[in-house]
């Protein structure tokens, strides 16, 4: 099956990113396959590498990074991410910021979308 | 349909939007904070046990076990993120955010 | 991409305009699926009425007034457009009091055309 996810919230914040990261790996695990990940509103905040973390601690927008290496195709919206400063200069590797019509590819290509936020 | 709280009932009421609007026998998944609803003892106790005579009701393991909730209200079920999917995989979701 | 029969998708509002950026950014949202020849539906529930309610004026916050593109939902492709009673009534509001016509319907109609739906997406 393919499941298309929608990412609202920014990371620490809030687990919904953790959740969505999660979610992920399981349908990878069960032979899956993830259409898209669509981050959004303040989800945007997600996939910046200027992030620096503790050691001790995940890195989230790493760990996306290394999701978009294998294949799961990240997506980030334009305006949303205009917003909160988020361009291309901060931009992970292995993420692509593009238009609100790519959220209605997902929601359209995909046998499930589902949304992790606040 | 798959109805996903995560949201404490204590504090918000996106639990009671869900369940004044879902279809008996639908599922309803919480995860997050929304697994405090499922704790054995609370005030809420009773709520969720006639819920759970209407739906099949899952919590999420993993953040149950973050938050160190041991007993659940008879009739949850407690599922992993593969049983997560596997509710995706049978019902459209819906997160009552 | 093969032809396929259009999806049903539906914009769950339940948040209060201005104080958090949801409602607004998901208008943004509703506007763009209008191109896209889906068949799209825009439920408001709990907080969200607020966002249909006359007579906002953001001047003094300094923010973007956009109450009124809820009027264009339909011109956008926004087929259905509901408003639980409900949540309407829980909070001293009526008909009468929204920008825009939208059909005011009990939680058993909006919870079928919830069911009916492909995607359903939180605002």
């Amino acid at each position: 099956m393919t499941f298309g996810i929608l990412v609202q919230e920014g990371p620490y914040n809030h687990e919904a990113s953790d959740s969505a990261y999660h979610f992920i790996q399981a349908a990878l695990a069960e032979g899956h396959k993830i259409t898209g990940v669509f981050f959004y509103n303040d989800g945007v905040t997600n996939t910046t590498k200027l992030m620096d973390i503790p050691a001790d601690d995940r890195h989230i927008s790493k760990r996306w990074s290394e999701l978009g290496a294998k294949g799961v195709p990240l997506i980030v919206c334009v305006a949303a991410a205009k917003r909160r400063g988020i361009n291309s200069d901060v931009l992970i590797d292995h993420a692509r910021i593009d238009g609100l019509g790519q959220l209605s590819e997902l929601c359209i290509e995909s046998d499930r979308l589902i949304t992790f936020g606040d | 349909m798959l109805h996903i709280v995560n949201k404490s009932p204590f504090s918000n009421g996106n639990l009671d939007t869900c369940l004044r609007i879902a279809q008996a026998d639908d599922p309803i998944l919480l995860i997050e904070d929304g697994v405090f609803a499922v704790k054995k003892g609370t005030s809420l106790e009773g709520r969720m046990k006639e819920t759970v005579g209407r739906h099949p009701v899952y919590a999420l393991q993993a953040d149950l076990k973050a938050r160190g909730i041991e007993g659940v209200v008879d009739g949850v079920t407690v599922c992993d993120y593969a049983g997560f999917v596997r509710l995706v995989e049978e019902h459209r979701p819906h997160s009552w955010l | 991409m093969e032809e396929q029969a259009p999806r049903k998708i539906m914009f769950v509002n339940r948040r209060a305009p201005h104080g958090s950026i949801y409602a607004y950014e998901g208008l943004e949202v509703v506007l763009i699926f209008g191109a896209y020849d889906q068949e799209i539906s825009a439920a408001f529930l709990d907080d969200a009425v607020f966002s249909l309610k006359k007579g906002q004026d953001t001047s003094e916050l300094g923010v973007k007034e956009f109450s009124a593109t809820f009027r264009v939902l339909e011109a956008y492709g926004v087929e259905n457009r509901y408003v639980e009673k409900e949540s309407l009534e829980k909070r001293g509001l009526t008909p009468d009091d929204l920008i825009v016509d939208v059909e005011v319907v009990d939680g058993a109609t909006l919870r079928k055309a919830m069911g009916e739906q492909d995607v359903l997406l939180p605002f």
